[in-house]
């Protein structure tokens, strides 16, 4: 896509977030969306584009009261947002439709009204993966990961750090479910999931959901909040199967989607003032970070520990406390979106003073697909 | 509660009666001779569909693993390793490592393993001992 071509112009979370017993999953997309439109000063007749995941654009659209001419149900795991902003913005520069709303709501916790359909015992995961005994994410992403350690000499405190970090952020942050400072320790001594990974290693489970509204830059101007700008893009995919993952210390689909981002943006990694990398589990800060390119193989665990991520740091990263902290309702994308648009509006609880360029790296399934969403909030 | 298992479909049939039978069958493409894993009726590195199946050494090496502390009732109530081998012959996939403590101690990397056949009724899965029988 051409840079600045495009503009988020609203951009809300739920209403509530963490614990909401009392709404369903499609209760928590309207809600959401609801707070977007508000945002922007928009209605629902006056979209015509939309995009969600976890939920079918088509009930998302009926239930809000829109006749779409663009419909994007791309679902490929908590990235999915990320992937439904860079085809928002193609649909919208090829005049498929003027003004989209992405959503998501998940009731993560709450597990009310909705739910994933799980992979059935025929397909390849349930022939060749879930017979050996996987409990979900925890038991899944994790398995590269003493791969990487012994490539690179690391150890089960560079596991440590991530969270250590996020949660000083996530301190400043009054909507984040844990504020309390924690300790390497602290991590250490948590309760086993899954070795090497202990319960401050892995992310929370809460209930939520955010909304984003996609213009034209030419109509942004015209909204109540100042743009954001979308500079570059990326996505790929990569394996359903996370044992099929080509090489256990890097994703390949990090790697595609970054660089396809930072290409089309036209910008070098010294530009960039924010970023958020998806963190559901806490290595995958490390593996962000070295296939991005912000540090070379090997070198992010050393990165985190020398505090450049953390507040004054260089590389401000996960700066609402991220999937850690803040809240993860399952597909944590939506989310690492909304803290770059506030960034990037200069309205963040932990705002990264002058902050011009932001990028949101999502992950979908266990390294199964990525997302890159570069922004800016200069014309 | 009974063991979780894989429901074969025509394209992995051929790999579920390996394992029932006692042997652990790859695919290789005659073309180009790239070895691949999961069963498919064609290459994924060069797309052609002239491929043949043959029976692998059963000798790989643990790649990585986690042990997972979760519940799972069919899989016992003590904590277990889910890993991946690498196959001499190239490929990957997620075993369990059995004949062996599920401890890190005694699950090392890239120590040889070799492949055992557990029967669950019309089902075998292949699973991983340490190379030489089991080590306890």
């Amino acid at each position: 896509m051409t840079p600045r071509s495009i503009a988020v112009v609203g951009a809300a979370e739920t209403t509530q977030m963490g614990k909401i017993p009392d709404v369903s999953v499609i209760g928590l997309h309207a809600d959401a969306a609801l707070n977007a439109l508000a945002d922007c000063g928009l209605k629902a007749s006056d979209i015509d584009g939309v995009a969600t995941a976890g939920e079918s654009p088509v009930a998302l659209a009926q239930y809000l009261g829109i006749t779409p001419t663009w419909a994007d149900g791309t679902a490929v795991g908590g990235c999915s947002f990320m992937l439904h902003v860079r085809h928002a913005a193609a649909a919208i520069n090829e005049g498929l439709c003027t003004t989209v709303l992405i959503t998501h709501g998940e009731s993560g916790r709450s597990r009310i009204g909705g739910g994933r359909i799980p992979q059935g015992p025929a397909s390849l995961f349930g022939q060749f993966e879930a017979p050996f005994g996987p409990v979900g994410p925890p038991t899944l992403f994790t398995v590269p990961v003493l791969r990487y350690l012994k490539t690179y000499g690391l150890t089960e405190e560079d596991l440590a750090w991530p969270a250590v970090i996020q949660r000083e952020w996530a301190a400043k942050n009054p909507r984040a479910s844990y504020r309390d400072p924690i300790t390497v320790d602290d991590v250490l001594s948590s309760p086993m999931i899954a070795w090497p990974f202990r319960k401050l290693m892995c992310c929370l489970v809460t209930d939520g959901g955010g909304a984003l509204v996609l213009t034209s830059a030419e109509r942004a101007r015209d909204f109540p909040r100042p743009p954001v700008y979308i500079l570059g893009t990326g996505e790929s995919v990569e394996t359903p199967m996370v044992s099929q993952m080509e090489d256990f210390t890097s994703s390949k689909a990090f790697r595609v989607s970054g660089q396809k981002a930072f290409r089309e943006a036209g910008i070098s990694h010294g530009d960039v003032d924010h970023l958020m990398i998806y963190d559901a589990f806490s290595h995958l800060p490390l593996y962000g970070l070295e296939d991005l390119g912000f540090c070379k193989p090997g070198e992010a665990a050393a990165f985190i520990r020398e505090r450049n991520t953390a507040i004054g740091g260089k590389l401000p990263m996960n700066t609402n406390g991220g999937g850690l902290s803040y809240m993860h309702s399952g597909m944590y994308g939506m989310y690492a979106l909304q803290e770059s648009v506030r960034q990037m509006r200069g309205v963040a609880p932990a705002q990264v003073p002058g902050a011009k360029i932001s990028v949101a790296h999502g992950v979908g399934g266990m390294f199964a697909a990525s997302g890159t969403i570069i922004f800016t909030n200069e014309a | 509660m009974d063991r979780i298992l894989p429901e074969p479909t025509p394209e992995t049939q051929h790999f579920w009666d390996g394992c029932a039978a006692g042997e652990l069958r790859l695919q290789r493409c005659t073309a180009c001779s790239h070895v691949y894993f999961p069963p498919r009726p064609f290459c994924p590195a060069c797309s052609s569909r002239a491929v043949e199946i043959f029976r692998a050494s059963g000798r790989a090496r643990l790649f990585s693993y986690v042990i997972n502390h979760r519940p799972r009732p069919d899989m016992g109530d003590k904590p277990y390793a889910i890993a991946v081998v690498q196959l001499e012959e190239g490929p990957r996939m997620m075993t369990n490592i059995t004949g062996c403590p599920q401890t890190p101690e005694a699950l090392v990397l890239d120590m040889p393993v070799e492949v055992t056949f557990q029967s669950f009724g019309k089902i075998s899965l292949p699973l991983f001992q340490p190379a030489g029988g089991a080590a306890q």
